[in-house]
């Protein structure tokens, strides 16, 4: 079994490719068959990604060599602990929007059905293919595969989404065209691409210009990709005219496989003593902590629901930045290194995730997408809503929730860093997600419905989503606190102190 | 002295109001046995919490962890002292009172989305009681934003414009201050390596900037606003919108004694009398709380509205008890813990005691209520009791505690302090008196002269009578020698015992 396993990350990639087209093919001639294609494919993927999970937390990495030939000459694919963790989490929330879009799709996009899921499983392939290779250039490939299935998939609605897709297109491709440099520029100095190859290459030219400017080069190029302020402004429109499944994704998924590129190819390729030698983590943080600020204060003006998730995760990519430019100067369990960051991309997934689905729930049921008409919504969707108060008292921060255990990680690793400035800047934070959170919270709850008067007697109707697109909320919602003391019990801690050893982020500096 | 017993009775205490809570979610159709499931967990939980007392007493500790080690040195789970087991038992019996009492109130009143008021309740309850039992600052934080939120709906109960101001206000203080208490808690455990309370204090003054400690203190007390002193009180009078209940039992004890019990925490547990001599930290947290006893009366003077009125009041005495712990003298903390059993019983009397003159007459101001006494005499009595517990006049067992805290403030050997507790004292008549007054000598106004003149008496529900007769007249069994204060008086002393002679 465990000689099969090695084969999966290519497996992975594969199935899902050949899946998109057989979706096409298939959908053709009958279009009922669309969905479950793509279902029983991302059902296999996520078995298979778990198979890995298990192997690489027992055994050693899997190395995959395509076609055979021997890195560094051919590309290859290599799952760790790092790897093998982002692709359950991606797999896992791929799969929970599958089975919301079922519904959903037949009401948004109802002729575009079978385009619609062969461009989803296409966006998958590329995610999937980010996180388990092990070569620069093909890690290129597969963001734009990923990014390209993104902009077709925010432009499917038509009308304004067209808009905002347009604007996510050229931003997307000046960022990835930065990360083309990068790799151009590395190769000019090196000759490889590998990208374990490139690590063992490049320390004894860390000093060269060329090789700094990559650095930059990839550091721009994703930070457009994952959204991190100031270069964040093609993602509120795209992750508001999305369908709802896809701003789940985007929010909860692609900008975090984003940053699993920077966190790869800062500590993977380029290394820790790299890092170390130019302020670049000092700058990380500053930039971080702009965008955690910037983006709460931006969220609380929005008055579109889907909009204000949308500048809450600006804010929350910064929490994950500033928890990577914290890592090196931490070394005490068990938030050292790279832990709080690893753990706020799985908590990040779990409650955008949640609160997208619910945003989409409200324009499914009654094309509610201002915040202000959310009135009576409680009494109207008691599950939906309550799956919103969870995810969002998780984002505010409140215990024992996801956000909570993140929140709580970080601060303690900034005042380990002796950065205390930035446990007042999450705090603060915190308060301000308060403020856009329980806006809507009051909206739906509390606020009388115009006309109506509450008395003992009044029934209001409960009209509640149908349960293919509620139980995909309800179990993210249940995972934001059922998570939280997975985290408070350190369950996940093994797998992230593997990542953390593996980039030699447990010694002291 | 310090054994220490395992024993699941924390956990099951708390499973109590959560278990009820998921009932009376899914008994939302059948009101009775919604209500039912509240009286059940509330008798069971305050069972379960007594029977703790007898080990507690004899100075063992009760320690019981669900999650070891989810930081190093902090376990998330609860050690049950006897200054926590004091708190609980405070809460926990009054719920069940409280619990007769709303279902008088709400029912005679028709309220609206009483389910969601049951369920909250039972929440609340669940954070106060959490916090009390916490073995540490981590575990008490997250009994203590469970108890801020479960309480919002409460606040916003009536769900007008003006209640849902209140309801953001109440909020904004005070997951303000829960920012502020976590950014504490991790300084202190970065600092000191652990968050559990243990008496004389985790922090040591060796190697730590003075300063550094002075800061850390501020940060605690703002992240207790829940304690309400003056300058950030102003969320309590607002929050005085809500069902009279909630206003009893969340206002005048879960909620704020929370703040109050977590400043007694830091003070004695987490900083220890000595170090918060050697700052000269009990001075400036004895003059926060004089400003606070004196301006808050004065305050209340001012009030018309009979709850906003008593709110002030609770602001007053909340500081009564941050003041005896700010003398860091045994008998100014024995005098501190127990002022939070009788200061709690008295008050809610009094509380009760407004909502029963909502429900039967719809007064809320007390200019209105001229000759209420004669129509309503069985609360105005219990108003009596609690009026003269407030003021600390004898029959009542708000002297008791005012001696001991009179008795603290010789020990410390300040009398200008002695003079503060003094003129509050006085302060506390001087508001409490009138309402006495209109209520039994003035004469009615024209229109109710004809109810008074058939001599009609018109209480409030059985239901609700009930309860404010017995707080009251534990109010005054409290004064007098007997097993019920025994074990009050003994789980203080055995509270202070444990500081080590203070």
């Amino acid at each position: 079994m465990s000689h099969f396993i090695e084969h999966f990350p290519v497996l992975i990639v594969v199935i899902s490719l050949l899946s998109s087209i057989t979706i096409l093919v298939a959908g053709w001639i009958n279009n009922k068959t669309s969905y479950f294609i793509f279902i029983t494919t991302i059902l296999i993927q996520f078995v298979a990604a778990i198979f890995i999970l298990v192997h690489v937390l027992t055994g050693s990495p899997i190395h995959y060599w395509l076609g055979g030939w021997k890195p560094p000459w051919g590309i290859e694919y290599v799952v760790d602990a790092l790897s093998a963790y982002v692709l359950v989490i991606l797999l896992f929330l791929a799969l929970a929007c599958g089975i919301y879009s079922k519904k959903n799709i037949e009401h948004e996009l109802p002729k575009k059905v079978v385009s619609f899921y062969s461009i989803f499983q296409l966006l998958i392939a590329g995610l999937c293919g980010v996180a388990v290779t092990g070569d620069v250039f093909n890690m290129y490939v597969f963001i734009e595969i990923m990014s390209i299935a993104a902009y077709a998939l925010i432009a499917s609605r038509g009308k304004i989404a067209l808009k905002a897709s347009f604007t996510y297109l050229v931003l997307g491709s000046v960022g990835a065209c930065f990360f083309l440099i990068g790799i151009g520029l590395l190769y000019s100095v090196t000759g490889s691409l590998n990208m374990h190859d490139l690590s063992l290459l490049l320390p004894p030219l860390y000093g060269n210009r060329v090789v700094q400017a990559a650095f930059v080069f990839f550091f721009v190029g994703l930070s457009i990709k994952m959204a991190l302020f100031p270069l964040h402004t093609w993602l509120p429109d795209a992750h508001a005219f999305a369908p709802a499944e896809i701003s789940a994704m985007l929010s909860g998924i692609i900008i975090e496989v984003s940053t699993y590129a920077f966190i790869r190819v800062s500590f993977s390729v380029f290394t820790v003593n790299f890092l170390k030698l130019l302020p670049i983590l000092d700058i990380l943080c500053w930039v971080a902590g702009a965008a955690i600020i910037v983006g709460s204060l931006l969220a609380i003006t929005q008055l579109n629901l889907k909009r204000m998730l949308a500048y809450s995760s600006v804010a929350n990519m910064g929490y994950i930045m500033l928890a990577v430019g914290l890592s090196t100067s931490v070394v005490s369990e068990p938030w050292n290194g790279l832990t709080p960051a690893l753990m706020h991309i799985l908590n990040h997934a779990l409650m955008k995730g949640c609160l997208f689905l619910v945003a989409g729930v409200f324009i499914y049921k009654a094309d509610l997408w201002l915040i202000k008409d959310f009135q009576g919504l409680g009494k109207r969707m008691p599950y939906t809503c309550a799956a919103f108060v969870v995810a969002a008292i998780s984002m505010i921060g409140i215990p024992p929730s996801v956000g909570f255990v993140s929140k709580l990680y970080i601060i303690l690793a900034a005042i380990e860093a002796k950065k205390i400035i930035f446990v007042a800047l999450l705090l603060l934070s915190s308060l301000l997600n308060l403020v856009y959170f329980w806006r809507v919270i009051e909206t739906m709850y509390m606020k009388k419905v115009e006309g109506e008067e509450y008395s003992l007697l009044t029934h209001v109707s409960k009209d509640e989503a149908p349960f293919g697109m509620l139980a995909p909320v309800l179990i993210l919602a249940s995972l934001c606190i059922v998570m939280g003391f997975f985290w408070l019990a350190k369950i996940p801690m093994p797998l992230l102190n593997q990542v953390n050893s593996m980039f030699g982020l447990n010694k002291m500096p | 002295m310090n054994e220490i017993t395992e024993s699941l009775k924390p956990v099951l205490a708390l499973a109590c109001p959560a278990s009820a809570a998921l009932l009376i979610l899914m008994s939302n159709r059948w009101p009775n046995l919604r209500e039912s499931w509240t009286l059940i967990g509330s008798v069971v939980q305050f069972l379960i919490i007594l029977s703790m007392a007898p080990v507690i007493i004899n100075g063992e500790r009760i320690e019981c962890y669900l999650f070891r080690e989810i930081l190093p040195q902090v376990h998330f789970g609860f050690r049950v002292d006897a200054f926590g087991l004091l708190f609980a038992i405070t809460a926990s019996s009054l719920w069940i009172l409280v619990s007769i009492y709303s279902i008088g109130y709400m029912r005679a009143l028709q309220e609206h989305a009483q389910t969601r008021y049951y369920f909250c309740f039972a929440l609340a309850i669940l954070g106060a009681v959490g916090v009390a039992l916490s073995g540490n600052l981590v575990t008490m934080f997250i009994f203590y934003e469970i108890l801020t939120l479960s309480t919002y709906p409460l606040v916003a109960h009536e769900q007008s414009p003006e209640a849902l101001f209140a309801g953001r206000k109440y909020l904004a203080y005070l997951l303000t201050s829960g920012v502020f208490f976590l950014a504490a808690i991790a300084w202190t455990y970065s600092l000191a390596g652990t968050t559990d309370f243990i008496p004389g204090g985790i922090l040591k003054p060796v190697s730590l900037f003075q300063s550094t400690l002075f800061v850390l203190f501020i940060l605690f007390l703002i992240g207790f606003m829940k304690a309400a002193y003056i300058p950030f009180h102003s969320w309590l009078p607002t929050a005085m919108i809500a069902p009279t209940p909630v206003s009893a039992l969340l206002h005048a004890v879960a909620v704020v004694k929370a703040g109050v019990f977590g400043i007694v925490r830091i003070v004695v547990y987490v900083y220890g009398t000595d170090l918060m001599w050697e700052l000269g930290l009990g001075i400036m947290l004895s003059s926060f709380a004089a400003v606070t006893m004196i301006g808050a009366s004065l305050f209340a003077i001012a009030q018309d509205n009979l709850k906003r009125r008593l709110a002030y009041s609770t602001i007053s005495q909340l500081s009564y008890i941050i003041f005896g712990v700010a003398l860091l003298t045994p008998m100014g903390i024995t005098g501190a813990m127990i002022h939070i059993p009788f200061h709690g019983f008295m008050k809610i009397t009094l509380f009760l005691c407004a909502g029963s003159i909502l429900v039967s007459t719809g007064k809320r101001n007390i200019s209105e209520m001229a000759g209420i006494g004669r129509t309503m005499p069985i609360t105005m009595l219990a108003f009596a009791v609690g009026s003269l517990g407030m003021c600390g006049i004898p029959p009542v067992s708000g002297f008791i505690s005012k001696w001991f805290l009179g008795l603290g403030t010789l020990q410390a050997g300040k009398l200008s302090l002695l003079g503060v507790l003094l003129i509050s004292s006085f302060l506390d008549v001087v508001y409490f008196f009138p309402i006495l007054y209109l209520a039994f000598f003035a004469k009615p106004a024209e229109t109710e002269s004809m109810v008074i003149e058939r001599k009609c008496i018109k209480e409030a529900p059985l239901s609700m009578v009930v309860p404010l007769t017995m707080t009251a007249f534990f109010s005054i069994v409290f004064m007098f020698p007997n097993p019920v204060t025994d074990l009050f008086l003994n789980l203080a002393r055995t509270a202070v015992g444990q500081l080590g002679g203070g």
